[in-house]
């Protein structure tokens, strides 16, 4: 076929460019919704609580992102820096992941518990007072602004459309006790959001104000558990290899 | 080949002028636009690399802090700025190498506003705090729509243009822009599916999660650089380099061979923004591999642009708007060579993370993306309103300022990346970290500043530009408007007498 056919009919110039540029996306992308391998079978990953779940929008919210990756690359100093390369199992709750793509500010995947509640809410609030050299913009509203938690039900129900296991009825609050343990399985409820975002918040008291519940609480709980849910301990090197 | 349009040719045919035989007012609406957004997208950029630079500039305000105004800045300058330009340029084109009215006035109108008011509409929601947290796709789930509706206008508006052309042939820009339309279209619709809160709530969450999230968003997001960003402006550079230079395209052949591959190819590529994470090996590795392939028709272009120029080096010397397309083809030609390095694996484990990736995309937009925009605005504006610039020596001096910006933006980043990417691997003869992150910040410093001032050069020769232009158009305007207040004086004068 000369390619004068091609340029000189508009329908065949399309579907040809439509071909061509379909197959690229489906021979990877199609494949990984069903190669099992593509996601680790690992104990511990969870659904975020109804908390969390708050803190992680306003981390979208706010832009994180484009500053602070959350994926630890298997490399030695990333390992020494950070802690165990990360999982595709670690986001598989995600909605959008946040890996990011540029690390001006450090790696976040692991964060959790290595620095005090205290010292997040002072570094949120102005990061030069704890690390003089830092860049990072303040964010002194988070402390602030009360967090907005009214239509909590609403977002775990959005997320249990895209695939998330809260529960909405007995059936799969059931299966989410089998699953992850009846503590977990409470957290997943969608019917209980509000009282436990509240407990966690109260409970944990995450910015340091008990008399009320703040987008810091939020904040702080989310980076709190960030990495904190797998074991590691549990698991022989070569296992995650495996799946790579 | 016959093919390439010939504007003279028609005219010669046609006893109407190029104003009145083709759809101008759309292409001059879409062109203001361009220079608008430009100067907004390109203001915000300097802004926040002067946060990085000195953080105290995010003064607190959350609307401007620097998480929520990157992506203004990127949805400026690449959908508005970038957008436009497409717009403005493929209108004109199509007309211009199919020789036929453009199809759908109201419809092409109706892309206008659209278009704009979902670029305007997105910088106001991020700044408020509303973005589905997806780098170049940020914009909430209703623009998302918007967009798609627009989108697909444009399709409409572009085919049946197509279709009713008095040519034979489909000349090769238009094959660029048909390509740029229909992969747009399926990125954008598949990147954004997406669950929202409720139905008068604008946020949402993405239906993907984690890997498969991931591996969506970078196949969307390195083929915005790749069809957004590279093959329509190709199309772009198919038409104003020959009209520029007066020649006809260098090779036909490899025009078509280099867009087949070029198309084939792009859409492979994404996971390379993915090395080393938690995606599994075989999508990276094969992503690598299509990326050092891309190499070539990448390149088939650049050649067949410059080329295009043979025998006819001398209006280097002597034409602005020639330099401008010839500078724009040779970034394009560096930083297509740079791209496949950095898709190397052990290349990659250096530079991803840090500011050379940055670095690489600037040459890319600003030596590429914005070059070619502006040599092919220069070209067009003075047709478009049938008069002559306003300043050929202001153009000179925006290509100097435009090109002392790009090298030391690229050089800044190049230091900064490279040196914050060693820096972080480095160990001491303990086998312990030899630097700590807040380290590698401090040694940014420089880098940052020194990529302001270069952001800053860009700015003032886009901002240059926006004044010759306003020069230019407006004693058109302003001879347009008396003329008709004395025609109006005319016909009223002919009434009183009557």
């Amino acid at each position: 076929m000369k390619h004068e056919t091609i340029e000189t009919n508009a329908g065949l110039l399309i579907a040809l460019t439509l071909v061509v540029i379909s197959i690229g996306g489906l021979v990877e992308i199609v494949p990984l919704f069903y190669i099992d391998d593509t996601v680790e079978e690992v104990e511990g990953v969870r659904p975020y609580t109804p908390l969390e779940l708050r803190g992680r929008d306003l981390y979208v919210r706010e832009g994180c992102y484009t500053c602070h990756s959350q994926m630890i690359r298997p490399f030695r100093d990333e390992m020494l820096r950070y802690g165990h390369y990360s999982l595709a199992a670690e986001s598989m709750y995600d909605h959008p992941f946040q890996w990011g793509s540029k690390r001006t500010g450090p790696d976040l995947a692991r964060v959790g518990g290595k620095y005090s509640n205290d010292w997040h809410v002072r570094h949120l609030i102005e990061p030069r007072a704890v690390v003089p050299e830092s860049i990072m913009p303040g964010y002194p509203w988070l402390a602030r602004r009360d967090l907005r938690y009214g239509d909590i039900e609403q977002r775990m129900r959005a997320l249990r459309i895209a695939g998330v296991p809260y529960s909405l009825t007995e059936e799969e609050f059931a299966a989410n006790v089998e699953r992850f343990g009846e503590e977990t399985a409470r957290q997943l409820d969608i019917t209980r959001a509000r009282e436990n975002l509240e407990a966690q918040a109260r409970r944990g008291n995450y910015d340091g104000d008990p008399s009320r519940i703040t987008e810091m609480d939020a904040m702080v709980a989310y980076l709190q558990m960030l990495g904190t849910l797998v074991d590691f301990t549990r698991y022989d090197e070569g296992y995650f290899v495996e799946f790579r | 080949m016959a093919q390439t349009s010939s504007a003279d040719a028609d005219r010669s045919r046609t006893q109407v002028a190029p104003s009145e035989q083709y759809n101008y007012e759309i292409v001059k609406k879409f062109t203001i636009m361009t220079l608008v957004w430009g100067v907004l997208g390109m203001g915000v950029g300097v802004w926040i690399a002067s946060q990085l630079a000195f953080p105290f500039l995010n003064f607190d305000i959350p609307q401007i802090t620097y998480g929520r105004f990157r992506p203004v800045h990127t949805t400026l300058v690449i959908f508005g700025f970038g957008g436009n330009a497409l717009f403005a340029t493929s209108y004109y084109i199509v007309q211009r190498t199919c020789q036929t009215r453009l199809f759908g006035p109201k419809l092409a109108e109706f892309t206008f506003w659209g278009w704009n008011l979902a670029v305007a509409l997105g910088a106001i929601t991020y700044m408020l705090g509303y973005t589905q947290g997806r780098e170049y796709a940020e914009f909430t789930w209703q623009i998302d729509l918007l967009i798609t509706v627009v989108w697909v206008a444009y399709f409409l508006v572009y085919l049946m243009t197509l279709l009713r052309r008095t040519q034979p042939h489909i000349y090769v820009a238009n094959w660029f822009f048909m390509a740029f339309i229909l992969a747009t279209a399926i990125l954008h619709i598949f990147n954004n599916l997406a669950i929202p809160v409720s139905l008068f709530s604008l946020e949402s969450y993405s239906l993907f999660s984690g890997v498969q999230d991931a591996m969506t968003q970078w196949w969307y997001g390195h083929n915005a650089v790749g069809f957004f960003l590279t093959a329509a402006f190709l199309g772009m550079m198919y038409y104003f380099v020959p009209k520029q230079a007066g020649r006809p395209i260098y090779s036909y052949r490899l025009s078509i061979v280099h867009f087949w591959a070029l198309v084939f190819l792009y859409m492979w590529v994404g996971a390379h923004h993915l090395h080393w994470t938690a995606l599994p090996d075989w999508v990276s590795t094969l992503a690598a591999t299509f990326s050092i392939l891309l190499l070539l028709p990448s390149w088939g272009g650049m050649i067949n642009g410059i080329m295009t120029l043979s025998g006819a080096w001398h209006k280097l010397r002597t034409d602005p708007i020639m330099l401008f397309l010839i500078t724009s083809l040779s970034f394009y030609g560096m930083a297509t060579f740079e791209g496949p390095m950095m898709s190397l694996k052990s290349v990659n484990a250096l530079s991803h993370y840090t500011d050379w990736t940055v670095g690489h995309v600037h040459s890319g937009t600003l030596g590429w993306v914005a070059m070619i925009t502006f040599g092919s605005m220069y070209h067009l504006i003075p047709r478009l309103w049938d008069t002559r610039l306003y300043s050929v020596r202001l153009v000179y001096v925006h290509f100097f300022l435009a090109t002392i910006g790009i090298v030391l933006y690229i050089t800044a980043m190049w230091v900064a990346g490279i040196g914050q990417g060693l820096m972080l691997r480095a160990f001491d003869e303990f086998g312990n970290l030899s630097y700590t992150f807040i380290e590698t910040v401090v040694f940014l410093h420089q880098p940052y500043v020194v990529r302001a001032l270069g952001g800053g050069f860009f700015l003032a020769g886009m901002l240059l530009m926006a004044y010759n232009i306003y020069k230019t158009i407006e004693p058109v305007r302003r001879g347009a408007a008396r003329q008709a207040a004395s025609g109006r004086a005319d016909t009223t004068a002919s009434a009183s007498r009557a």
